[in-house]
């Protein structure tokens, strides 16, 4: 396909590495490669840049630098989170809380322990695709030991109120403690939100976080999990006892010193939080006006602010995102055509849509880099491929 | 994941519209699951054997992906101009003849593109039997 546009909206499965990240991270590479574990000069000057980027990162979060473990990736922080905490359950049946719109590596892990006998709930949610703090509260049971809600969905955007639920957790785990109950904690997927949200984790109220670098303009292939002290997980890959014996492996050291330097970007970048924001309401705004029978799927107002997603009545969403990407424009769909498993998206069905709907729809990721140019060529270029598919299926 | 032969199909797919006062049509697929095929024909009867009577012009609608438009489309290519006989013996092969690889994942929409073709033959085979 050969196009001489490449504008990328889909920002929500990957970002570009920004050229600072990557500046501080190339010296890792060949120039300073040592083993942060190795006791001579080499791996000395690896463990200082560790050192320097775990104690960047503990300050963001608020927290200590003996709180953040590096792994390989959110889904690895996930599974760490999720698994690590049942895995310290040996007396009772755990009971884990979490919702219909959580991302696979934290569905797939409950499902998986569903398997082994462990209790899940998955909360449903409200149409604008939001999770209940009510609803949360009535499932609680005397042995439930985790709940795990992310922070901002990755296909919808919509906010999640992770405050009010750490609230909340905390009012209940008070009244346990006086009953002798074990502790409810509470984990939070946040990879969505770190680009746009608060990280603060004392305001959050989390005890578990997980991060991902390459949605924050960092490298892939490296995340962290932010484990609150006196939090008891067990590890669930052994070797090496690194990372607090909770994550054996050699440090990723080019990876860490790339998460903490995309991190502290990003963080601090928040104030340009606006100006995408209005380019993304520009594009839903002109979406809205320019095409017919549609929707815009999940809260326009809790919603992150460089997300949006639609429905087309007529249009799969996989013809829709090749000829978008004919015409240079990259975004993702919910459809079950464009999925391996040819499962319609769960999380437009978790909303109360259709499995049409949720078949016709796409979803547009803005990023940093992208311009008000390419916004107006996208809402150029939209309704033409619609009303072309719409032909197509005479719907 | 696709070829050339089959975005050429999507972006100029051939036969697409709806045909006024078909002879046969078939609709096959709900939104439900995503895909939905329709298949308009035109035929000329014979009659001294219906078998032989020939598609004369053939036309589809399809709401589904780019796999399920392509071969909408190339279906119609091959059908136009055979006789009934012929046309229901259109398989799987011959779209993996002319579209080239077709993703295993896709090969359903093949399936029921064959299925649509054969269904409205059928349907109209019953309807001018004497």
């Amino acid at each position: 396909m050969l196009n001489s546009y490449k504008i990328y909206f889909d920002h929500a499965a990957t970002t570009p590495v920004d050229k600072d990240v990557l500046n501080t991270m190339l010296p890792f590479f060949a120039e300073k490669y040592g083993n942060a574990s190795s006791l001579h000069q080499f791996g000395q000057e690896s463990q200082q840049a560790v050192i320097k980027a775990r104690q960047e990162v503990a300050d963001i979060l608020g927290c200590l630098s003996s709180e953040i473990i590096f792994t390989s990736g959110a889904t690895e922080s996930d599974n760490l989170a999720i698994k690590g905490v049942v895995r310290t359950q040996n007396d009772i049946k755990p009971h884990i809380i979490t919702t219909t719109i959580e991302h696979p590596a934290v569905l797939d892990t409950c499902k998986i322990l569903e398997k082994q006998g462990i209790s899940v709930t998955y909360l449903p949610v409200s149409k604008e695709g939001i999770v209940s703090v009510a609803d949360l509260e009535k499932e609680i049971r005397n042995e439930t030991i985790l709940v795990s809600v992310m922070y901002v969905n990755n296909e919808v955007g919509t906010i999640q109120p992770i405050v009010e639920v750490g609230e909340k957790l905390a009012e209940i785990n008070q009244k346990r403690s006086q009953q002798k109950l074990p502790k409810i904690i509470f984990h939070t997927d946040a990879v969505q939100a770190a680009n746009y949200l608060g990280l603060k984790v004392k305001n959050l109220g989390v005890d578990l976080m997980s991060l991902s670098g390459h949605k924050i303009y960092g490298p892939k292939g490296i995340g962290l999990l932010y484990v609150k002290k006196n939090t008891v997980i067990s590890r669930i890959q052994d070797g090496g006892h690194q990372e607090y014996g909770l994550r054996s492996g050699t440090l990723n050291t080019p990876g860490i010193v790339g998460m903490a330097e995309a991190l502290k970007q990003v963080q601090s970048e928040k104030l340009k939080t606006q100006s995408i924001q209005k380019l993304r309401d520009k594009l839903i705004d002109g979406v809205l006006k320019s095409v017919p029978n549609l929707q815009l799927n999940g809260s326009r107002e809790k919603r992150l602010p460089n997300n949006a997603n639609f429905s087309f009545r007529g249009v799969e969403g996989e013809s829709l995102m090749i000829a978008l990407d004919q015409a240079g424009i990259a975004v993702s769909t919910g459809s079950a055509c464009a999925s391996g498993s040819l499962e319609p998206s769960h999380v437009l069905m978790a909303l109360g849509h259709s499995a049409e709907m949720a078949h016709s729809s796409l979803r547009v990721s803005l990023g940093k880099y992208n311009t008000e140019k390419e916004v107006d060529y996208f809402l150029q270029i939209l309704p033409v491929i619609i009303e072309r598919l719409r032909r197509i299926s005479g719907r | 994941m696709y070829n050339e032969k089959i975005m050429e199909h999507f972006t100029n797919p051939k036969n697409l519209g709806k045909i006024k006062n078909p002879d046969a049509k078939a609709i096959v697929g709900n939104p439900q699951c995503g895909d939905v095929f329709s298949l308009y024909l035109k035929i000329d009867k014979n009659q001294k054997n219906i078998d032989n009577s020939k598609i004369t012009d053939i036309k589809f609608e399809t709401l589904g992906c780019v796999a399920a438009i392509s071969v909408s489309s190339m279906v119609t290519e091959i059908a136009k101009g055979k006789t009934l006989a012929q046309a229901e013996k259109i398989d799987f092969q011959d779209i993996n003849k002319e579209l080239g690889f077709l993703p295993p994942v896709k090969v359903h929409c093949a399936q029921m593109v064959i299925r649509a073709l054969r269904k409205a033959i059928e349907n109209y085979k019953i309807k001018n039997q004497e």
